[in-house]
């Protein structure tokens, strides 16, 4: 690492193009298209910004803006990108493995690449960052606030989580990511096997995204305990609510694991450390504890926040209060805890004693009964309710089903015995799958259809809704029941090549299903264009098209930036559902009063790119940009604290006159039943319906 | 009978007298706590990698070639210093002392953390001297990943204490300032309780051990 000029090790030879031209094949090809979507996909959006005169709104609404609702649709927005490009990954893996028996059309190397950036990227950045946009949006509104906790803070969490994502994309044009998998296991990792810059590319990925989803969990907890509105106890929170603060309780303990796996691992690469090499006393067996005492918990991270979206579908579309809120609760708090003690059965195989296996796999197993009960819960609130079958209760009805046979499949992983046989092989890639798509995936993007139209004032599409649930729903099992059975077979996960001829129906069946996955994903963007294009026809500026029950709803879509006019008095759990039962969920304040927000700031973009600069100067062995850049931070951030002027006010007289104006539409506006819910005349203020049961 | 609650945030209140900082401090102060928690997670796990190499010396020099107790009697003591120097400061603030008092006790706070850095170089220079680098084995990348990291931390710490005396200057004793300077004895107790760890894990641990 001493010997780097002005570029570090950076040459020509580290752009994709030049492998290209020195050995024209299809490996090659394949990886220049990918950095050629990057590439023109970026001269796209700056073309499109410039030419529509964006850049100016751009910075002022959005990049500058420290509300909590900008941000988590920024959030969502990068998330949804690297979707694309994550699931674009996929397709590419299961038509390699499709074109076999044999070696298929990529190279070893090349495959690698992809179930690496695959992993890392849908894990750390398209289910991180989208479930935490949606948190964003939400958490202040659910709980009665005006932002949320630290709002500048939540603006430096999108800025690192978007540089480290960033840096997965430059890595398609720039060099090569790791071939190590989305767990990055050394010794693999380490410089002796893997000297080039993949691995450090994960690395400070990593960390720099874990930075800013540990900030954002800090932020998330404060909000909820310390911000929510007068009357608002823990036990009247919405049951989303409380999913994030378990989520943000595993995020503040799970998240320095992974910092620190991944650190040490940097210092044995850059400094010649010994914490996982072979020789001289280095322990691999640190760096899997360390990686899985965040991984596990990092599942249920991702998925405790879907939980909580689907019991808040589920009680609106079944017009019923949610069955069994206490046990939920406690089932949540259960799952978060147990969710730390499970973390070895990740690698049974690994040379433990039989007992401590025996230890991790009861109670892997006892995490069953939480989700148990969750399932019950969620099934007897659909009991004779006045269901509509609605997008997002379409998605919650395919994840009650599906999920079941995820958690189920894993029961079976959590045997050491079973594990024996099937680790390794695409039974478990099966198994994951298929709790993070119809559980995780799934849940997201059914908060995606069901709080649109409150973030954007139009519903969205309801037929290219239902259109894109099937899709997603026949893809996933086209894609992923099979390796299932493939698994039990022993194909082993993460290969290129395989030769057995039996594997081959399965992998055609898999490599059709990926096709119609990607025909979801282009029906997610057909239905928002066409969502767009037909939005007049949706309109629900009254901000409560689904006769909801929970106070996001009861303030105007899209929300003012204040949020509420007044903050709320709360008295009871549902407190919207009630206040429409008893016919004053609009009540005129008496008085208004002035409203301190956060002003905007750009600290959040400025440490955004700075850190990744930081980033790519690390990778390459750019040492003086490394050291410039961390000079260029520090004194961006000590400069920041030198500012008051932090907070602007909003005269009440101006929340007067928004608020009355809405009170107005509101009075004005015909309410619907939900019989027409998705009719044009629903403007979303809900009537009261005849046939619905309380 | 319920009692109204005299604190707002965990650890010393600013209390009556200073009322828009105390209040300022309540969620402020309680995100830092949860902060530190995680921070702690962070250390936590470092002591715990070097509890598992403590034995994975690979024939290089172990803890009893390394370590000098006298050098680290001395930076505990420092350390243990600066802890109640940063409490005479904060004692300072809440009671409405005269301001040259909180700066006083705020600059005998950083001239300690400095001292203690100083002494904490000079050890990892001998360390270095007799063969007792990172590289040499895992026992010693787990020192050096822990121990300069708890030094990593007081250098930040004397550099927010630098910035926090040039506010004061530009700013004066405002409500903002006050509530920083809770976080930063917050802070510095945490480094303390920390080097507690240290010693007794790393040093004495490793001798009785290693």
């Amino acid at each position: 690492m001493t010997d780097t000029g002005f570029f570090g090790r950076l040459s020509w030879d580290s752009f994709p193009i030049a492998g290209l031209i020195e050995n024209p094949n299809a490996n090659e090809i394949v990886a220049n298209a990918a950095a050629g979507i990057v590439i023109v996909g970026v001269i796209a959006v700056v073309g499109l910004l410039t030419w529509f005169r964006l850049w100016a709104p751009l910075w002022r609404n959005w990049l500058t803006s420290a509300d909590h609702k900008k941000i988590g649709i920024m959030y969502i927005v990068f998330a949804i990108v690297m979707l694309a490009r994550g699931v674009l990954e996929g397709v590419v893996m299961r038509a390699q493995q499709a074109a076999g028996p044999g070696d298929g059309f990529l190279e070893a190397e090349h495959f690698a690449e992809l179930f690496s950036t695959h992993g890392t990227i849908m894990v750390f950045f398209v289910a991180v960052p989208f479930v935490l946009g949606i948190a964003n949006y939400l958490i202040p509104l659910m709980i009665g606030a005006r932002d949320v906790a630290f709002p500048v803070m939540n603006q430096i969490s999108l800025g690192l989580t978007v540089s480290a994502g960033m840096m997965l994309m430059v890595s398609l044009v720039v060099g090569h990511f790791s071939t190590g998998g989305w767990t990055a296991y050394p010794p693999y990792t380490g410089a002796a096997f893997n000297p080039g810059v993949g691995p450090d590319y994960w690395i400070w990925a990593i960390v720099v995204s874990g930075i800013g989803t540990t900030l954002t969990g800090i932020n998330f907890a404060v909000t909820i305990y310390k911000l929510r509105a007068p009357g608002m106890k823990f036990m009247r929170l919405p049951m989303y609510c409380w999913t994030i603060i378990s989520s943000s309780i595993l995020i503040v303990f799970a998240m320095p694991p992974l910092g620190v796996a991944a650190l040490m691992l940097a210092a044995d690469r850059y400094l010649d450390f010994h914490f996982f090499t072979n020789d001289l006393g280095g322990n691999m067996m640190n760096y899997a504890n360390l990686f899985w005492l965040f991984g596990h918990p990092e599942v249920y991270l991702l998925v405790l926040p879907a939980y909580g979206i689907y019991s808040e579908i589920f009680a609106t579309f079944s017009a019923k209060r949610l069955y069994g809120y206490n046990s939920l609760v406690i089932a949540t708090m259960c799952i978060a805890v147990l969710s730390f003690t499970v973390w070895l059965h990740h690698f049974f195989t690994m040379g433990q004693s039989a007992l401590i296996n025996a230890v991790f796999g009861i109670a892997t197993m006892m995490i069953a009964i939480p989700t148990g009960v969750k399932v019950y819960d969620w099934m007897a609130t659909l009991y004779r309710g006045r269901i509509r079958f609605s997008v997002p209760m379409l998605y919650g009805l395919a994840f009650l089903m599906l999920f079941v046979i995820g958690g189920l499949s894993g029961v079976i992983l959590a045997n050491p015995t079973v594990d024996y046989q099937v680790h390794n092989t695409l039974f478990l890639v099966a198994h994951f799958h298929n709790v993070l798509l119809p559980g995780v995936l799934f849940g997201l993007l059914a908060g995606y259809n069901y709080w649109f139209p409150k973030a954007f004032g139009f519903r969205l599409n309801e037929y290219w809704g239902r259109v894109t649930v099937l899709l997603w729903t026949v893809g996933f099992m086209l894609t992923f029941l099979p390796l299932y059975f493939v698994g039990l077979m022993g194909m082993p996960r993460r290969s290129f090549s395989w030769e057995d001829p039996s594997f081959h129906p399965y992998m055609i069946v898999a490599a059709v299903g990926a096709l119609v996955i990607l025909l979801a994903l282009l029906s997610v963007v057909a239905q928002l264009w066409i969502s767009i294009r037909d939005r007049e026809k949706t309109q629900v500026p009254v901000g409560d098209p689904w006769d909801a029950r929970t106070l996001e709803w009861s303030i105007p879509a899209p929300p003012p930036a204040y949020n509420f006019a007044v903050i709320p008095q709360v008295t009871d759990r549902d407190d919207f559902a009630a206040a429409k039962e008893r016919g004053d969920a609009y009540p005129r304040p008496e008085k208004y009063e002035d409203i301190v927000m956060p002003r905007n700031t750009a600290i959040g973009f400025v440490l955004c790119v700075l850190s990744g600069v930081w980033m790519f100067a690390l990778v390459w062995w750019i040492w003086w940009l490394a050291a410039l850049t961390t000079v260029l931070m520090l004194l961006a951030f000590i400069r920041w604290t030198f500012r008051l002027d932090t907070e602007e006010t909003i005269p009440a007289e101006e929340v007067r006159k928004q608020h009355e104006a809405w009170l107005d539409l509101v009075q004005d506006s015909t309410p619907v039943d939900r019989d027409h819910e998705i009719a044009p005349d629903n403007r979303g203020l809900a009537g009261p319906d005849l046939e619905a049961m309380t | 009978m319920k009692r109204a609650p005299t604190h707002s945030y965990p650890g010393l209140n600013l209390g009556r007298r200073h009322a828009g900082a105390d209040k300022a401090s309540e969620v402020v102060t309680f995100g830092f706590w949860v902060f530190l928690m995680s921070d702690l997670v962070y250390f936590g796990l470092m002591f715990a990698i070097y509890i598992t190499m403590i034995d994975a010396q690979a024939g290089g020099p172990g803890p009893h070639q390394l370590f000098d107790l006298t050098s680290i009697f001395t930076q505990t003591m420092i350390l243990l210093t600066s802890s109640l120097t940063v409490g005479l400061a904060m004692l300072a603030l809440k009671y409405n002392l005269p301001r040259w008092r909180i700066v006083f006790w705020f600059c005998m706070t950083l001239v300690l953390g400095i001292c203690f850095l100083v002494l904490e170089m000079r050890d990892f220079m001998a360390m270095v001297e007799k063969g007792g680098i990172p590289q040499r084995s895992g026992f010693l990348s787990a020192f050096y990943g822990l121990v300069p990291l708890h030094g990593l931390h007081v250098a930040a710490g004397c550099l927010w204490l630098i910035v926090l005396g040039i506010q004061l200057r530009v700013f004066g004793l405002t409500d903002l300032l006050m509530s920083r300077m809770v976080r930063l004895a917050l802070f510095w107790h945490f480094l303390d309780l920390i080097w507690i760890g240290i010693i007794t894990i790393v040093y004495f641990g490793g001798l009785a051990y290693g």
